[in-house]
């Protein structure tokens, strides 16, 4: 177990360099001079030298990889191109609501999946087939164009929910709470297809296998076989998966933040994206990975917690 | 891009064994016969040829302004309607579609450029060379994409080029654990080696018989990919990344669209529909190629349809069957029991016509090959039949109760405490989850009720009585920490749990050691003389029949063919199926002669003949074998035997002993 999580951590510190890494590569890989391709064609000489040492472009890769990480070691993410605010003030003030937005949904999903998931296991027939076609649609079908869709329904025809923004919590809860409801559904809908097959395969699977048999020929109680026994059995392979679609739904939180204008660490990227503006991506790049590496952790205790000979290990 | 999800759940997909002749032509007909496939392709084919056809395709010039013509809905002018400055949604959708494959291809170019050489090297070479590239490929998988696309997006401008070549790149671990998986699999096969001993180098090895190989799981996986590169693109498109305005891709469109939601809300539906329909189509066409490289590989598709060109058995009782008579007192009395499953071939009886009883205290055995109905018939009793089975006819008769008929709730009831169960495996019959002690305490309670405390004291004299020394320890103890002879005890202690009447013990000793076979054997005769239960034993092995039994049922392809008291099934078999058998033992077998195998395999339930079922096997099949169903008849006191020719094999056995 132990070992576990110092291998996880072993290769987190890689993962953490190689991501972050990229974009020094990339800026050098650019043909002729990063700071003029970025600032456009009609930058002046000045501007272009002042970015040119803003970014270290001057100096070697290596050298300007090592200045960037010895401020991020220091707690100094460097200050935004675009509006020279600081990089950390900035990440840290949006970082918030997309942590917010990702848990919501992986909670929807999780309550949702694994109840639907559970259900038809139980009872097979035709809604485990729409289930078969459900999670196949909520992967095909684009999170942005559901958004859209939610948001025509839901606010543009019912009007019971706002379109876009965000109201924060302290201001009003009751007006935090309508904000987050689409966005959350949004995010949420491919992952709890996904998680409901998952968990209604590894059911199946559970509910198939030789214990279960001896524990119902034995007089174990349906309710108990059902959600003590076979549910944390099948909840094992569920973790892993919860793992994968968590770090998968980054993606899928980028564009909705986007979409339900959520003053998020997405729509901040967006944005650092369309303007070139390297430090603060790289500031989110920096978030976003260690957030993942966070969520690998806790998958790795989640799945040891649950499987008892990893546990013992 | 939740599709490692979707995919990881599959596994990587390895390699058929054998190499079939016509490898390519057998899997392409195999793709476009299932429907899904067929339909996958084909619009698939369609999307990219009309897109690649815009030019004379599109009724319209995709650019020109038509500012009369806003925002209208489908019309036959229009088939998909106009957008915000009336140019032809349709038009553009088809001239659009040309940077959106285009991306698509470029996205998996890379990856499998990259991919495939590095997961063929890794499996191949394995060493060193794996361990850096599984490696490599560990970490890429962690990498968060959208982070990894957006700062490429950023470095060089709004390229969609470099967005999708970034985004192949992201691709490549995955795809680099499928070929490392393929060729791991193909690596150690006989005619690899073969090749690489008749001196073929590494390369030609690897290009000649690793590539083909390694085609199919990488195909699977690619049609995946292309999906989640549409996605991706799309996503990115959406955002206005990645793009220039008047050549957008399909997401473009959607954000378009989005703009004007309240005003015309059917300007995201086209679009946002052809990329889901797109998707959806590589994600069929996946799982069409995965299920055609199946189908290729175990042929179970047409061992399938043979299965259900087979005649049913007729069941029915046989004219003339003289069913065994009950003992007194019977606890468990199973009259004419007949067991059907739902197999490819519909309802098909597995178990035909049984019946016996269980005398307080006795021991009976069922004994037979594999495949013979013994467990069936055992689970039957519980009410408990595998894959969904029913009991078609007959009765099982408990303390007065028709276990047959009994609703669910009865038989739930006395499962546990009346009859109680012990199954095959000791180590697959426990929950890994819990520890010992709490699925006993959870047994004891749900018969017994009371407290958590109270149960924990009768869980210790339970797991002494079963003979397991430290039962404190061993009730802490997960069951993957105990041997197989312990977790056998610990099943049979659950067993006893319920204080039950009956105990059916399936093939209790099977998985375990021999010398702990005795052991429990040992623990069975003196519980039963304890607690005076009646047991009913599934086994194969005489050894354990002649060891506990008082009478045996001898079955083989459903029915019962014997029944008799132990010592004259040892002595004088009735029937040639018991005297094979008993030959085949080989704790029965004389030292310095050879053991006689019974030649050939018990058919399986389709295909049972109409007369004798074991006559294909017999050395005394005659011609009246076959004709019809052989019935039961008396051979002896409470003996009978399902044989015609009982008095040449009673004469044979006799000359024997």
């Amino acid at each position: 177990m132990i070992r576990m999580v110092a291998g996880r951590l072993a290769l987190s510190i890689p993962l953490v360099l190689i991501v972050t890494a990229v974009v020094f590569v990339l800026m050098n890989a650019l043909p002729g001079n990063a700071a003029s391709a970025i600032l456009g064609t009609n930058a002046t000489p000045e501007a272009i030298e002042s970015l040119t040492r803003e970014l270290g472009l001057d100096q070697p890769v290596w050298a300007q990889y090592w200045t960037w990480l010895s401020g991020v070691l220091q707690g100094d993410l460097g200050v935004s191109i675009f509006n020279n605010e600081p990089v950390t003030d900035l990440v840290n003030a949006r970082f918030g609501v997309t942590l917010l937005l990702l848990v919501g949904a992986l909670g929807v999903a999780i309550v949702a999946g694994v109840s639907v998931g559970v259900l038809t296991a139980r009872r097979q027939g035709w809604v485990s087939r729409v289930i078969d076609v459900l999670a196949i649609a909520g992967f095909a079908v684009p999170a942005f164009w559901l958004a859209l869709l939610l948001i025509y329904l839901f606010a543009v025809q019912l009007a019971l929910l706002p379109a876009t923004g965000y109201v924060p919590f302290l201001d009003d809860p009751l007006e935090w709470y309508y904000s987050l409801v689409l966005p959350v559904l949004a995010l949420a809908a491919g992952m709890i297809t996904s998680l409901a097959k998952q968990t209604r395969d590894s059911m199946l699977e559970v509910l198939a296998s030789p214990y279960v048999t001896a524990l119902r020929a034995n007089g174990i109680r349906e309710r108990s076989v059902v959600f003590k026994h076979a549910l944390r059995n099948a909840a094992i392979p569920i973790v892993t998966v919860v793992g994968v679609l968590f770090v998968g739904s980054l993606t899928g939180a980028v564009v909705i933040e986007s979409i339900f204008v959520l003053p998020g660490l997405g729509t901040t990227v967006v944005t650092a994206t369309a303007q070139r503006d390297i430090p603060v991506i790289l500031g989110a790049a920096l978030y976003l990975t260690l957030l993942v590496v966070a969520i690998n952790i806790l998958t790795d205790l989640a799945y040891g917690w649950l499987n008892p000979k990893v546990r013992a290990r | 891009m939740t599709l490692d999800s979707l995919s990881r759940t599959d596994s990587p997909t390895t390699t058929p064994p054998r190499r079939p002749d016509r490898p390519r032509r057998a899997f392409a007909r195999r793709l476009l016969r299932s429907g899904s496939g067929a339909f996958s392709v084909s619009l698939l084919v369609l999307l990219v040829l009309a897109c690649a056809g815009a030019a004379w395709l599109a009724p319209y010039d995709p650019l020109q302004n038509d500012l009369a013509h806003v925002l209208e809905g489908p019309s036959a002018a229009h088939l998909l309607g106009t957008d915000t400055v009336g140019r032809d949604v349709l038009s553009r959708l088809l001239f659009v579609g040309q940077p959106t494959f285009l991306g698509v291809a470029e996205a998996l170019a890379v990856a499998l450029l990259i991919g495939v050489p590095a997961g063929t090297v890794a499996g191949y070479f394995g060493g060193w060379f794996d361990a850096v590239i599984s490696r490599v490929a560990d970490i890429g998988m962690a990498i968060p994409a959208i982070v990894v696309l957006l700062m490429a997006l950023a470095v060089f401008g709004q390229n969609q080029h470099a967005a999708m070549i970034t985004l192949g790149v992201l691709f490549t671990p995955g795809l680099t654990r499928v070929a490392r998986a393929a060729a791991l699999a193909t690596r150690n096969e006989l005619y690899v080696a073969a090749a690489r001993v008749a001196g073929l180098g590494h390369i030609r090895v690897m290009v000649r018989h690793i590539l083909p190989r390694i085609t199919n799981p990488i195909v699977v996986r690619s049609a995946l990919l292309a999906g989640t590169a549409l996605l991706v693109q799309s996503g990115l498109g959406f955002l206005g990344l990645g793009v220039s305005p008047p050549a957008p891709t399909w997401g473009g469109m959607v954000s378009e669209g989005s703009t004007v939601l309240q005003e015309q809300p059917w300007l995201i539906v086209p679009s946002g529909g052809v990329i889901a329909v797109t998707v959806l189509a590589f994600i069929l066409l996946g799982d069409a190629l995965r299920d055609a490289a199946q189908g290729g590989r175990s042929g179970l598709g047409t061992a399938g349809r043979r299965l259900g060109a087979a005649p049913q058995t007729v069941a029915g009782t046989v004219a003339g069957e003289a069913a065994p008579e009950p003992v007194p007192n019977a606890v468990l009395e199973v009259r004419d029991l007949t067991v059907e499953l739902p197999l490819a071939a519909g309802w098909t009886t597995v178990v035909d016509g049984v019946s016996f009883s269980v005398g307080p205290g006795e021991t009976l055995a069922l004994v037979g090959e594999s495949g013979c109905g013994k467990t069936v018939t055992a689970l039957s009793v519980l009410g408990l039949i595998p894959g969904g089975g029913r009991i078609a006819r007959g009765s099982v008769d408990f303390g007065g109760t028709d276990l047959a008929t009994a609703d669910p709730s009865r038989l739930a009831a006395l499962r546990g405490s009346e009859i109680a169960f012990i199954s095959q495996e000791p180590m697959v019959s426990l929950d890994p989850s819990f520890t010992v002690g709490n699925q006993l305490v959870e047994s004891i309670r749900t018969h017994e009720g009371g407290s958590t405390a109270a149960a924990r004291i009768r869980m210790i004299e339970l797991l002494t009585l079963v003979g397991l020394p430290e039962p404190e320890a061993v009730a802490a103890k997960y069951p993957h920490q105990i041997s197989g002879g312990m977790a056998q005890r610990v099943v049979i202690a659950r067993a006893l749990a319920g204080r039950p009447s009956l105990l059916i013990a399936d093939e209790p000793t099977t998985a375990l050691d021999a010398t702990v076979q005795a052991g429990i054997l040992e623990l069975l005769r003196s519980l039963q003389r304890e607690l005076g239960m009646a047991m009913i034993l599934v086994t194969h092995d005489w050894g354990v029949v002649a060891d506990i039994a008082t009478r045996a049922v001898v079955m083989y392809a459903g029915q019962a063919v014997e029944y008799a008291a132990v010592e004259d099934v040892f002595t004088r078999p009735a029937h040639p199926y018991t005297f094979g058998l008993l030959q085949a033992d080989p704790h029965l077998a004389v030292e310095g002669q050879r053991i006689r195998t019974i030649e050939g395999t018990v058919p399986p339930p389709p295909s049972w003949p109409v007369g004798c079922r074991f006559a294909g096997r017999c050395f005394l099949r005659t011609d009246a074998c076959d004709a019809s169903p052989i019935p039961l008849t008396v051979t002896g006191d409470a003996r009978r035997a399902r044989c015609l020719h009982t008095d040449r094999i009673l004469q044979t056995t006799g000359a024997i002993s």
